[in-house]
């Protein structure tokens, strides 16, 4: 699971009102090198929740992103850089998504999360 | 391996639980690439495939529209936790890859990735069946589709309407038995226009396979449109095909 995936992702628990963002608990992280295309980020960035996504990024390890960030930064391709990378190129392989309300863990096993709910939180 | 169009099924992995590719997987994969031209053009960011089973539909688009490079991301998501795994295996070896999630149709995705899918590819379980064999354990819940096969159907067209983006495109499998026109009708209420890419009959069954699109020009003239021949005329205007399905009703 990349943290773009992440970012989109929410607990929907029965009776949970804000399940965004899920916190990560990262017990393996994979990189793989995907090819740029710096179109695309621009059009995610906007996309994007910020705040939630450098916070993922430390808990998969990665601690280069700015803390704030606006689109006048997209035309720094250093930024770009490590925008894609944390974006495309980290893995939570193995790990689990933790519900922020309620703490359920919902696990990532092989790079794919189940977020399937039980009977009772449905 | 670039060169290969559509998925290769002696490369598409499998397991006793997971649905194989079939005629109607087949249906899809044709209509996409009827359609491929369109699609290339329409540039589209993210792609979604809801229930990939095999993985040989969401391989096959990820071959046709290309991968990061090329702009384009893939999600893919099952209720069936060996599906998705085999469509992880189908994908690798095909050197193509796609965010995969085991989920009912796209529980969690509903708020963040509301508005901002540009494809959306779905061969649902759509034979009717009792309404206790939908969802239940093991294959039998990737055919089953309950009343008229459109228990699940009815759940993903508004999951479906509130993640395509505003030029989202929608191609649905349906079967005769699901009544696709009145599907069309519904979908048209919410905006979308429509039109059969690929129809083929096999013995046992006669599939459409449906593209959806919106419509943003004739939304407004629709809504206040209450008349049925009114409605029913534009519809048919649509799909010519309609009328051949309204006849044999
Ligand atoms: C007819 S099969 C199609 C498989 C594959 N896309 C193909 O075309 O060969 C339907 C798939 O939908 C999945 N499915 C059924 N109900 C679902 C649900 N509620 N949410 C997500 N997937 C579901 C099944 O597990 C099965 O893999």
């Amino acid at each position: 699971m990349r943290l773009l995936t992440h970012n989109m992702l929410s607990s929907n628990i029965k009776g949970v009102v804000n399940g965004f963002p899920l916190r990560i608990e990262a017990e393996k992280v994979l990189e793989k090198n995907v090819e740029m295309n710096s179109d695309f980020l621009k059009k995610m960035f906007e996309k994007i929740e910020w705040k939630a996504f450098v916070e993922a990024s430390r808990g998969m390890g990665y601690t280069e992103l700015p803390e704030e960030a606006d689109s006048s930064m997209l035309d720094s391709d250093e930024f770009l850089n490590r925008f894609h990378h944390a974006l495309l190129e980290l893995h939570l392989e193995e790990g689990a998504l933790v519900c922020p309300e309620t703490g359920r863990r919902f696990p990532v096993r092989k790079g794919i999360p189940n977020m399937l709910l039980h009977e009772d939180e449905v | 391996m670039a060169s290969h169009k559509t998925a290769q099924i002696r490369l598409v992995s499998s397991h006793d639980e997971v649905y194989e590719p079939c005629d109607d997987s087949f249906a899809l994969v044709d209509a996409l690439l009827a359609d491929r031209t369109n699609l290339l053009e329409h540039h589209p960011t993210l792609c979604m495939e809801i229930g990939c089973g095999s993985g040989y539909v969401i391989t096959s688009l990820a071959l046709i529209l290309g991968q990061e490079g090329s702009g384009v991301n893939y999600i893919a998501t099952d209720i069936n936790p060996h599906a998705v795994k085999v469509t992880h295996e189908t994908m690798e070896a095909h050197g193509v890859n796609a965010e995969l999630i085991i989920t009912d149709i796209a529980a969690g995705l509903e708020n963040r990735l509301a508005g901002m899918v540009d494809v959306m590819v779905v061969n649902p379980p759509y034979v009717p069946t009792p309404e206790d064999e939908v969802g239940s354990e093991g294959i039998t819940s990737s055919w089953a589709g309950g009343e008229n096969g459109r228990s699940v159907i009815d759940r993903i067209l508004p999951v479906a309407d509130n993640l395509l983006s505003k030029k989202g495109w929608l191609y649905l499998v349906t079967l005769t038995a699901n009544n696709p026109s009145e599907i069309c009708g519904e979908m048209r209420k919410k905006g979308y226009a429509s039109k059969i890419v690929v129809q083929r009959s096999t013995e046992e069954e006669s599939l459409h396979i449906i593209k959806f699109w919106k419509d943003l020009d004739n939304e407004i003239e629709e809504i206040n449109d209450q008349s049925p021949t009114g409605f029913m005329g534009s519809l048919l205007a649509q799909i010519p095909l309609l009328s051949l399905w309204r006849s044999k009703q």
